[in-house]
């Protein structure tokens, strides 16, 4: 079975920027535990630094970020930029949050691969994140 | 089973089980069997011990309860337009929402504010914007509540200064503020300082306030965010009172008189979508609170053991999906809030679970409070629901709940130790858990997310912040620095370390910074300095 030699996918949930709602991003560490992958939470308050910094160190093959502050337009592109910076461009980056229609294309433009907005539903995004991960190993094997 | 009550079988119903969407259980019917054995002792009067049915004789028929819209977004002067606007549409109270950068004692220049400038609510960095904010509103005349924890003895500081400005004394200041941590460490997570260096900042704003405000809420102890973050009504509500009964607590070892400074404490409930559920709870919680504040807590006067609350409807009950349907919701969480007796109350606007509410959405939330007003009748009698099987039975229900938590709370070593140990924090992530599940599998329904889905929805028109707002917030904080005299603000910075390093009240030496300009995230890295800063280990 294919299952029993492949790697655990390792996703790193994270809460960029000063905003208190750690519902969502506790409520996805936790289903993506749930179904089996290895999930780092990195807590709330971390500046994209950190973050880039946690998804590098992890081997992550996903990285979550959950926002509702309204600062994802600044945040988002600093986190993707950084893992840019340091020659990582085949980490799976996701976005969750309060974030508005008109900007979801501009963050698929930067590289993000998905948008997540209120009411999605936990299946949707772990699908999505194993059918990516799962990619990314295909293509490193 | 022989005491099977008689009736139909359950084959003809829609669910095997009906439960609260807190997951309490409904039974089929309530009756005779469930009423309370001594009314008048276990539900009393409205405006009289146990205040069960209310905290004043005639309720909504001597007073409504104050329309209170929660505004602020982008600079002091957006904000400051908002308040007037809003109170030239008849509300009679304000309701200030600060910045995350504010929240957290950030200055909006400092490097973690970036992009986080006025988004969530408005900056205020220092008493010049503090006094901008109030431009040309007279303090006097109205009752003002401001949302803001860690930081909270310092934009009273400046609020007090304003009015000191105004000609208006500080026992002339009426309103709320915020100031309940316990509830950050528990849900929502904004806070500057370890438990203990707050508490004793709680402590001090109780005591100060005590002496200083007597017409001034020094803590508005909050289920709000507790239940937003997922909890269940049931844990809301405990975990809620534990808080309050902790300050009180503490209070009461700072040597202070409990009836000096609980009739100053009130409440802030959730008002979510599940009508009876919710109006059980603020019944249940009126009469712990007037329980334990006379039995426990030595309370004499009536005063310190009426339960009052402001209320706001569930943010997280609405939907981005055809989020006018969200001004349904919000109409049953505001009459749930009415019917349960709320002294004030914040309706959230259809289009928040996209954005922060453009104007016209917070007109239509502020007109669905004036129709269940003017229009509705609910406010014709007190506790219309009284006496009501079964949310008298829901209220019991609810108020043994409570209590188990507050069992398990003890056993831990009372609620600092409690979330010290992740316990709430643990309880609630569980709670937002299952229902998150519950929603997936469509056991629970939600209209338009996942039922009654409607493809190719029109976008609705949001609010916007323009980034351009922080470079000037950026600005006016420079000018501010440029403008005072440097030396005055070290020699009060100086003296407020002092003050965090002894055990003297920090009110007025924070008052004293703030004169002097000090902003306050120079006053927060202070304090910070003597007290240290805050990380949790999160649970998940």
């Amino acid at each position: 079975m294919e299952a029993a030699t492949a790697r655990k996918i390792r996703v790193v949930v994270a809460k960029p920027g000063l905003d208190g709602h750690d519902r969502g991003a506790k409520i996805i560490a936790r289903a993506l535990r749930d179904a089996g992958m290895e999930v780092i939470y990195t807590g709330l308050h971390q500046t994209p630094e950190q973050i880039a910094e946690t998804v590098i160190q992890e081997d992550a093959d996903a990285v979550g970020l959950s926002i509702l502050s309204g600062a994802h337009m600044t945040l988002v592109p600093r986190v993707v930029a950084l893992l840019a910076e340091q020659g990582v461009d085949d980490v799976l980056v996701t976005v969750g949050g309060t974030i508005p229609a008109e900007d979801i294309p501009e963050l698929k433009k930067l590289g993000v691969a998905a948008v997540f907005t209120p009411g999605a539903g936990t299946d949707e995004i772990i699908d999505f994140i194993r059918a990516g991960a799962t990619e990314r190993h295909e293509r490193e094997a | 089973m022989a005491t099977e009550p008689k009736r139909k079988p359950a084959l003809e119903e829609r669910e095997s089980e009906f439960s609260t969407m807190s997951g309490h259980p409904i039974a089929p019917l309530y009756g005779p069997e469930v009423a309370p054995a001594d009314p008048d002792a276990e539900i009393g009067r409205p405006g009289e011990y146990p205040f069960t049915r209310g905290p004043y004789e005639s309720m909504h028929r001597g007073r409504l309860w104050t329309m209170r819209q929660f505004a602020g977004f982008g600079t002091v002067e957006e904000t400051n337009e908002r308040f007037h606007y809003l109170l030239d549409h008849g509300q009679t109270g304000l309701s200030t929402a600060f910045d995350m950068p504010t929240l957290m004692g950030y200055d909006s220049d400092h490097v973690r504010s970036l992009g986080e400038v006025g988004r969530e609510g408005v900056a205020v960095d220092s008493l010049d914007d503090m006094e901008q904010l109030f431009e040309g509103i007279p303090l006097a005349g109205v009752s003002t509540s401001m949302t803001i924890n860690a930081p909270a003895a310092i934009l009273l500081a400046f609020y007090v200064l304003v009015g000191e400005e105004q000609g208006v004394a500080p026992e002339k200041l009426g309103g709320t503020i915020q100031t309940d941590i316990l509830k950050e460490y528990i849900a929502q997570k904004e806070w500057c300082f370890p438990i203990e260096p707050a508490m004793r900042l709680v402590t001090d704003m109780i005591e100060w306030c005590s002496q200083n405000m007597p017409r001034w809420h020094p803590v508005s102890i909050s289920g709000y965010h507790i239940r937003e973050a997922g909890s269940t009504a049931q844990q809301e509500l405990a975990f809620t009172l534990k808080d309050g009964f902790t300050y009180v607590e503490r209070a009461l070892e700072r040597g202070l008189d409990v009836d000096d400074f609980a009739p100053r404490l009130s409440f802030f409930f959730n008002a979510h979508i599940d009508f009876f559920e919710e109006i059980a709870k603020y019944r249940a919680a009126r009469r712990i609170w007037a329980r334990e504040m006379r039995d426990t807590y030595g309370a004499k006067r009536e005063e310190s053991m009426r339960l009052r609350f402001h209320a706001q409807t569930a943010g997280v009950s609405l939907t981005a999906q055809q989020p006018l349907n969200n001004v349904v919701r919000t109409s049953l969480e505001a009459l749930a809030a009415v019917l349960g007796g709320t002294q004030s109350l914040h309706t959230n606007s259809f289009d928040e679970a996209l954005a922060l509410p453009t104007e016209e959405a917070v007109r239509v939330a502020l007109r669905t409070q004036q129709i269940i007003a003017f229009e509705s009748g609910a406010p014709n009698t007190p506790d219309p629901l009284g006496g009501s099987w079964f949310v008298e039975k829901l209220t019991d229900e609810m108020e043994a709940a409570a209590y188990d938590y507050f069992a398990r709370i003890d056993e831990l070593g009372g609620m600092v130790e409690a979330i010290r140990r992740n316990f709430p924090q643990r309880e609630i992530a569980d709670a937002a858990f299952t229902y998150q599940r519950e929603l997936d599998q469509r056991k629970r329904i939600v209209v338009g997310v996942n039922d009654f889905v409607q493809e190719d929805e029109d976008e609705t028109p949001i609010l916007r912040i323009d980034p351009a707002l922080e470079r000037k917030q950026v600005e006016r904080l420079q000018g501010t620095r440029a403008r005072r005299d440097g030396a005055a603000v070290e020699t009060a910075l100086a003296e407020l370390k002092r003050a965090a390093a002894s055990d003297a009240n920090l009110m007025p030496p924070i008052v004293e910074a703030a004169r002097a300009r000090a902003t306050e995230g120079e006053m927060i890295a202070a304090m910070q300095e003597v007290f240290g800063t805050y990380t949790e280990s999160p649970v998940f």
